[in-house]
């Protein structure tokens, strides 16, 4: 029996030296600093970027754009919320780059140590209230969310698009009763989409995205809670030259179009 | 209590019926292992449809293919007892046999008066309390017994009842069905491969060999001069079939002649029948005319008390072999054992020849 | 092997030691992400984060709609696993293959099915809307979405424990004079209770735990369709705290259902 027993002790001492193996990469400090380094002439290599989910459509082609213009390179994403993003990389993810869609989550990023630089804006979205095609309740503003027998599906507070509704509703003095509060703006526009409700509050982009699956009204106080998006490198990033050029690429004029054309704002 | 007819076929399981049951009367169906005496029981009692057949329950026709009539079996008024009691593990064993009572309609008292009677009438009114798990497995029989009588059931039907009990709690149920059957004149089939349960419980038996009714008649006649293998197996009577080929005489179908007395028609079809305490052993062919000589191997060698019986290989019909029984001086006389040919040889006046009984189509 | 003062019993045959060490990996394999959790509990506000509105809101609602899905499953599973074990037509196996599905499903794609049929334009729910009855985003979604996944398990357990049952029992009471509903009353279910309770035992624990289809049909809404999942989900975007302590109620939940189901068999068939 005994036998057993310290086979088992080994077998789970294996278990947890190859766990401290992959959590050790976030200990090790890589002296960057805040200068970026010289840039060789020509970039390679692969770089992962993390990216919130309203980025998908907008990185994608910025992806395929720099994979154009630096033959060897490749560019790999990882959509997902901010906040699961982050705890993804203090958990010990590799990755090069990382865009936030607020501020909050990058500055827990980088109080968590994981950023090589200042973070830098690079874009904005604000709210629109959507309806499923042809506006079948004939919402005009805001207020007319509140109206009674509107089924209204909003994001929760505890996402960015949630507590930027909640800004909305302080502003305007106006309160809704959601009959659902999404975790992801996407559940909302699907609910939309699907026909189950009469009108959501999502971002901008999400309404282009969605094209003429929804119709889009936009609202004046939306103006009042604008959330911005931060894009930086991490310290961890094995491409330091390649990850700076993405991000170069995201908040110059090139990147900057892209994003106008989905309907983000400038930073 | 009714009478019971059946006539009726099941392709599947390669069975075919043609019996009739008065009132009052017990049949006991005999025959080996695995030749479909079960499906006869599920077929009155409604848990099994035949291909083509007629099946009558005191005069109510409860399964006719022909129109489409198949009475449930809830409604035949027919009480099954298995080799396994079967009684329902959650009751205890006097709501075991206030089940049928309760299932008319009975008040929960009076099903328990009634269940108390029938208990005490099988002699397990100490049971009524104990849960099936408790019981040993002659007890757990008894309810059962119980049961089934107390559902009134028109017919009962006992599937080899006491097969799966041991040698001291056999006897005592089988003395129960006896008292309660024959001495009460219940109309009831019994299935078995027991002799002693055709002879203790039983009127009428009916012999079933590879799916067909072989033989029937009352039970002494059967056993007393069996006409099928089986039954004359286990009767304990040497059977050997042949044709008719002289007055006294008929010829097996491998050639050898045996003469006998009895009443047969030339070129009939015979079986000559005697018992094994009529046969001579000899180690050499014996020239004697009046007597039959048949070359036997031995196969095995038994001794009941001080007789010892040796049976020869099967026959080359495939029917049982002969046996013949002598005394243990004899048998030591003679240095028998296993494998060794013998002579066995019997008085033609010792030998009955009977008619074969048709074969039915 | 040294015997020491063990006390005589019955050898087992059959169990190589060797065996224990495969068995203890997959024991660890399931208590150390346990333990994982165990030891990120923030201990001195586990009890406010617990307590808190929200967390008692998610918690009533899932023991509130695990029970009412559970009772779902019984009364159309119970006719289900019935036919499927005893009754004879043709496409059985292909039926019982289709009603199996849900389990094999992802569950968010049995909340977008769902949304489909009972939904403001599904195939039923249009109907349904024109009665004025309205399904989505409401706690009944919840209970369609649960039942939905938990069914075949209490199908599969109870469909399992009629096939080793038989029906030795059933044909007895019919020769007794039990018309079919009878017998099904009085000897085919009390005869089942043990698979029955497993089974239910299973089906609640998945409702429990349900949520993808929750999620896509129901929506989220604290006190109308925000079950504990869903609440755990919500939290870990701020608060992880908050996060891994109802990740730990569920869990304690889950236990003290399954180990109170444990001890009704050990006391034996009724």
């Amino acid at each position: 029996m005994r036998s057993i027993f310290s086979v088992a002790v080994a077998a789970l001492g294996a278990a947890a030296l190859v766990a401290s193996c992959s959590s050790s990469q976030t200990d090790t400090a890589s002296t960057t600093t805040g200068s970026a380094p010289p840039a060789p002439t020509s970039i390679t290599g692969d770089i992962t970027v993390f990216a919130a989910a309203s980025l998908k459509a907008t990185f994608t082609e910025l992806g395929a754009q720099m994979e154009k213009d630096n033959p060897g390179t490749k560019v790999t994403f990882n959509f997902a919320g901010s906040s699961d993003l982050v705890t993804q990389l203090t958990q010990g993810a590799p990755a090069d780059v990382f865009a936030s869609a607020d501020t909050n989550n990058m500055t827990k990023a980088v109080d968590a140590g994981l950023v090589a630089n200042d973070p830098v804006n690079f874009a904005t979205n604000t709210l629109t209230i959507v309806t499923p095609p042809g506006n079948p309740k004939q919402i005009a503003s805001f207020a007319d969310l509140a109206k009674p027998g509107t089924q209204v599906v909003v994001c929760a507070p505890q996402v960015p698009c949630g507590s930027a509704t909640e800004k909305v509703e302080q502003a305007t003095g106006v309160t809704l009763t959601p009959v659902s509060e999404e975790s992801a703006v996407t559940d909302v526009l699907g609910k939309i989409t699907s026909g189950q409700a009469d009108a959501g509050l999502v971002y901008v982009t999400d309404a282009k995205g969605a094209g003429d699956k929804v119709s889009a009204v936009p609202f004046p106080e939306s103006s009042g809670a604008v959330n911005t998006y931060p894009i930086a490198v991490l310290k961890e990033s094995k491409n330091p030259a390649a990850a700076q050029k993405f991000v170069e690429l995201v908040t110059g004029p090139e990147g900057q179009k892209v994003l106008a054309a989905a309907g983000f704002a400038a930073p | 209590m009714s009478s019971v007819r059946v006539r009726a076929r099941l392709e599947r399981r390669g069975v075919e019926f043609d019996l009739a049951l008065d009132d009052g009367e017990v049949l006991a169906v005999l025959g080996p292992n695995g030749v479909g005496k079960s499906t006869l029981l599920q077929m009155i009692a409604g848990l099994l449809r035949p291909d083509q057949g007629r099946i009558e329950l005191g005069g109510t026709v409860v399964t006719d293919t022909s129109s489409g009539v198949f009475v449930p079996a809830h409604a035949r008024g027919v009480a099954m007892l298995s080799q396994q009691a079967l009684l329902f593990p959650h009751m205890n064993a006097a709501a075991n046999v206030a089940y049928a009572p309760r299932c008319k309609g009975q008040t929960r008292s009076a099903a328990r008066a009634t269940a108390q009677r029938w208990l005490e009438a099988v002699g397990a009114e100490h049971l009524a309390d104990r849960r099936p798990a408790q019981l040993s497995g002659g007890q757990a029989q008894r309810v059962a017994v119980a049961r089934a009588l107390a559902a009134e059931p028109q017919v009962l039907l006992l599937d080899e009842p006491m097969s799966a009990l041991d040698v001291t709690a056999a006897p005592a149920l089988r003395r129960l069905l006896r008292e309660i059957l024959r001495g009460k004149r219940r109309t009831a089939i019994i299935v078995t491969h027991d002799l002693l349960d055709a002879l203790a419980i039983a009127d009428k038996v009916v012999v079933f060999e590879r799916g067909r009714v072989v033989e029937s008649g009352p039970v002494r006649t059967v056993l007393a001069s069996p006409r099928s293998d089986f039954a004359a197996r286990i009767a304990g009577v040497n059977l050997i079939p042949g044709a008719v080929i002289d007055p006294g005489t008929i010829r097996t179908a491998w050639g050898t002649d045996i003469s006998g007395i009895g009443d047969v028609d030339l070129g009939d079809a015979a079986v000559a029948l005697f018992r094994p305490s009529a046969v001579a052993v000899h180690l050499d062919s014996p020239h004697a005319s009046p007597r039959n000589v048949i070359a036997v191997t031995i196969a095995e060698i038994d001794i009941h008390g001080t007789v010892v019986r040796i049976r020869g290989a099967d026959q080359p019909d495939g029917s049982t072999g002969l046996a013949a029984d002598i005394t243990a001086a004899s048998a030591a006389d003679l240095d028998l054992a296993p494998g060794r040919t013998v002579y066995f040889v019997v008085k033609a006046q010792e030998v009955e020849l009977h008619p074969a009984l048709p074969v039915r189509t | 092997m040294t015997e020491g003062r063990r006390s005589g019993g019955l050898i087992q045959v059959g169990l190589p030691t060797w065996i224990y060490l495969p068995a203890m990996v997959g024991a660890l394999f399931v208590i150390v992400p346990l333990v994982a959790i165990l030891l990120k509990i923030d201990w001195p506000n586990f009890i406010p984060l617990i307590t808190s509105e929200s967390s008692r809101a998610a918690l009533v609602l899932s023991l509130k709609t695990a029970t009412a899905s559970t009772a779902v499953c019984v009364l159309i599973g119970v006719p289900m696993a019935l036919v499927l074990a005893r009754g004879r037509f043709p496409g059985k196996s292909v039926l019982r293959a289709l009603l199996l599905l849900p389990l094999v499903l992802p569950p968010v794609v049995g909340g977008i099915a769902l949304l489909y049929t009972f939904g403001r334009q599904g195939l039923l729910g249009h109907q349904l809307q024109l009665l004025g009855i309205r399904i989505a985003f409401s706690t009944t979604a919840v209970v369609l979405a649960q039942s939905f996944v938990s069914l075949p398990f209490l199908v599969v357990s109870l469909e399992g424990a009629l096939r080793t049952a038989g029906t030795n029992y059933e044909n007895i009471a019919a020769t007794l004079g039990g018309r079919p509903t009878t017998v099904l009353r009085t000897v085919t279910l009390p005869l089942v209770i043990p698979g029955l309770m497993s089974g239910a035992v299973l089906a609640f624990a998945r409702s429990l735990g349900e949520f993808g289809a929750t999620l896509t049909f129901a929506g989220s809404l604290q006190g109308v369709t925000r079950t504990l999942p869903l609440e755990i989900y919500l939290q870990r975007e701020t608060d992880p705290d908050a996060a891994v302590a109802l990740s730990l109620l569920l869990i304690v939940v889950a236990a003290l259902i399954v180990i109170a189901s444990a001890s009704h068999r050990l006391a034996g068939p009724v």
